[in-house]
């Protein structure tokens, strides 16, 4: 078996569709692929001519599973713009919001997507029949998530409450507070959750990433920050583009991030963790240190750990959200548009989106760009198959898929998100 | 359906975000009897078990955007027993439909540094533009109410409970204080089908149409009432067009506001 040929056709549990190909050569990786056949929807092209009010909600439908991201993102690029700063409980809401996304996004990954590759089940139903304690506490958890969104955002996918400056309407303090035992049950299932993926078996995979996340002086990130990394970098969002290229590869004709004059960068959960962990709760650290993970934590694999921990943070900080809320006097701060170009990144589930727009007078959307988490771990999730398949080549052909797909999976990747930029590669073998 | 073995279900993937068939994982009380009630025979999202086909039912999401998917779609349909269309992008094309009326040429170099590799249609459109659909739930994202009751219906033989009139009914029947009557806030509940239980005039805002147009819309007497309420023509034909640009009213309606 010198030559040897892996494909996944129709990569499974992901959002979106994309495909592997890898061909190995005399025993080794000559050629590794990621394929996005993912149609284009051309977002940033028909955001031209729109109002800026009308992107939360148009980016929105970008992605089903991370729309408050986009959300988040393009409210923060238009205020960018606009010289506006949303403080005080307006800015705690939307932090409270993003602590559902996670949630919700983090434990869908981790129960539904991720543990059946760790425990041999082909999907999380399966899994049910043996793990049922466990498959129902995920379903339990990730429902508190989708139930902050639904309460703050109005529905759970594409929520309708989120407007450049603040909200539509703002809940009661009462409201919220109804939150607050579910949440307390949440808190300690995200503690077995973080326990539970501790058990799991992980292959020794370490790898020398250059992570990226935003850093902010005062809390794990969210929506605010400067964008960091392991090895340097340092910089406000609106230098983003100095910073960051969109490469054309020889072996791949989909678009990379890569750090300038670096190369590949690695964003999501375990570059948030490595970055920011001192601003975890004491808690969640030492959940994480129980569950086997300290402060630097270089296994992709190990993901899974850092999901459940930021969904215990994220549980956490909920919690102290809506126990130290004061309903605000407006749900929004007044937007007086100007012309402009806006900056804006937040922290998605599965790392840094990044949205720019340039704006008229009127506030009317000249153009827009938006580099979603997805493109940037592209070159990453390759890089690591290159190092993850010559130790296995002895495995059969479908174990050996089947730890691809796995490694893949490492990066919760969402295909849906990507594909408004990449090409279009449509070649199903 | 052999009353022996459990009908297989399907969910297919077109141009989408896949919101609607992430509704599916959303109905955390419901998802585990569902997978009871039915053999989850081809769902990627989900599971990377692949069942062979034909299926009872398959859900459909997502618009046609490539000649590829044009062909595939027919693939689904062979394969298929009921097809349920799920989302405004399946039923009308999606926001993706907003190339419809530009021209493709000039929005792919927006986008794309290579435009000469992106093989796409001029145009998004719905399912039913190329195959026939057996049922369709609207909704960007769909109701899980609607999914879970429509499948429900299916496997009881009975019809699926999903109304066809205006927002405005669910909206009284909430009891929610008219938010276009009180507070002259432009609102499409008045000619978009009812089925998200009139989420924004809850939270005080107008609705945005992501159901679509209902039975028999007025779009042109809101119009004019919109314009009562200082709404530019190019602000009413941007309410119009959005997450269902094409569907025939909506798209009728933008059209007679355009420049």
């Amino acid at each position: 078996m010198k030559n040897r040929v892996v494909k996944v056709d129709y990569l499974a549990r992901v959002e979106g569709e994309s495909a592997l190909h890898v061909r190995i050569r005399d025993r080794k990786v000559a050629d590794v692929k990621l394929k996005v056949f993912e149609p284009p929807r051309l977002f940033e092209a028909f955001l031209r001519g729109r109002r800026f009010h009308e992107a939360p909600d148009i980016t929105a439908r970008i992605c089903g599973i991370c729309p408050v991201a986009y959300q988040m993102s393009s409210c923060h690029a238009m205020e960018d713009a606009f010289g506006v700063t949303v403080g005080g409980p307006l800015r705690e809401l939307r932090r409270l919001l993003y602590c559902g996304e996670w949630i919700e996004s983090h434990v869908l990954h981790v129960y539904l997507l991720h543990a059946p590759d760790f425990l041999g089940y082909e999907d999380a139903i399966q899994m049910a029949r043996k793990h049922g304690s466990a498959v129902l506490r995920g379903l339990k958890l990730k429902k508190v998530g989708n139930d902050i969104v639904t309460l703050l955002g109005g529905r759970e996918i594409h929520p309708i409450n989120v407007r450049v400056g603040g909200f539509y309407r703002v809940p009661t303090k009462k409201e919220l507070r109804a939150l607050i035992e579910p949440l307390k049950w949440a808190r300690d299932a995200a503690l077995e959750t973080v326990e539970w993926t501790g058990g799991l078996k992980f292959p020794d995979f370490e790898q020398d990433y250059e992570f990226v996340a935003l850093r902010h002086p005062d809390e794990y990130p969210f929506n605010e920050g400067r964008v960091v990394s392991n090895k340097g970098l340092d910089i406000a969002i609106r230098e983003f583009e100095n910073y960051i290229a969109e490469q054309q590869v020889a072996h791949s004709t989909a678009l990379h991030a890569v750090v300038r004059g670096r190369g590949n960068y690695h964003v999501g959960p375990l570059a948030r963790y490595n970055l920011n962990y001192d601003k975890l709760t004491p808690s969640a650290k030492a959940a994480a240190r129980k569950a086997g993970i300290g402060p630097v934590c270089r296994n992709p694999f190990q993901s899974i750990i850092v999901r459940a921990v930021e969904t215990l943070y994220a549980c956490e900080e909920a919690l102290r959200i809506i126990e130290s809320y004061e309903m605000p006097d407006q749900p929004a701060v007044p937007i007086e548009p100007r012309a402009g170009i806006g900056y804006g990144c937040t922290e998605a589930p599965r790392g840094i989106l990044y949205h720019r727009y340039r704006l008229d007078p009127t506030g009317q959307i000249l153009d827009a760009r938006i580099v979603p988490p997805t493109a940037q771990n592209q070159a990453t999730i390759e890089s690591d198959l290159r190092q993850f398949i010559p130790k296995r080549l002895n495995l059969p052909q479908d174990k050996l898929t089947w730890q691809c797909e796995q490694a893949i999976r490492n990066y919760d990747p969402c295909i849906s998100c990507s594909c408004h930029f990449l090409k279009l590669h449509i070649e199903r073998e | 359906m052999a009353a022996t073995r459990k009908p297989k279900l399907a969910v297919w993937k077109f141009a989408s975000c896949d919101g609607c068939q992430l509704s599916l994982l959303d109905c955390e009380d419901e998802l585990l009897a569902v997978a009871g009630a039915v053999e989850i025979a081809n769902f990627p999202e989900a599971s990377r078990a692949v069942v062979k086909g034909p299926y009872d039912i398959s859900l459909v999401e997502g618009s046609i955007t490539t000649p590829h998917d044009a062909e595939r779609i027919h693939q689904v349909r062979r394969a298929s027993g009921i097809l349920i269309t799920i989302g405004a992008c399946a039923t009308a094309g999606g926001i993706q439909a907003l190339r419809n009326f530009r021209n493709i040429k000039e929005l792919v170099p927006m986008v794309y540094p290579t435009p000469a590799y992106i093989e796409t249609l001029n145009k998004s459109t719905p399912i039913a533009d190329h195959v026939f659909v057996d049922f369709e739930l609207r909704g960007c994202p769909i109701s899980k109410h609607q999914l879970v009751e429509t499948l429900c219906a299916l496997l009881n033989g009975r019809k699926p409970n999903t109304p066809t009139y205006s927002v405005c009914l669910e909206c009284k029947r909430r009891g929610i204080v008219c938010v276009m009557v009180a507070h002259g806030t432009p609102c499409l509940g008045p000619v978009t089908q009812a089925g998200c239980g009139a989420i924004c005039p809850a939270y005080q805002r107008g609705c945005y149409g992501c159901f679509g147009p209902k039975e028999t819309p007025n779009t042109a007497a809101l119009s004019a009432l919109w314009g009562q309420l200082g709404a530019r023509d190019g602000d009413i034909m941007r309410a119009f067009r959005s997450f269902n640009a094409y569907a025939e009213p909506f798209r009728r309606e933008s059209e007679a506001h355009e420049k």
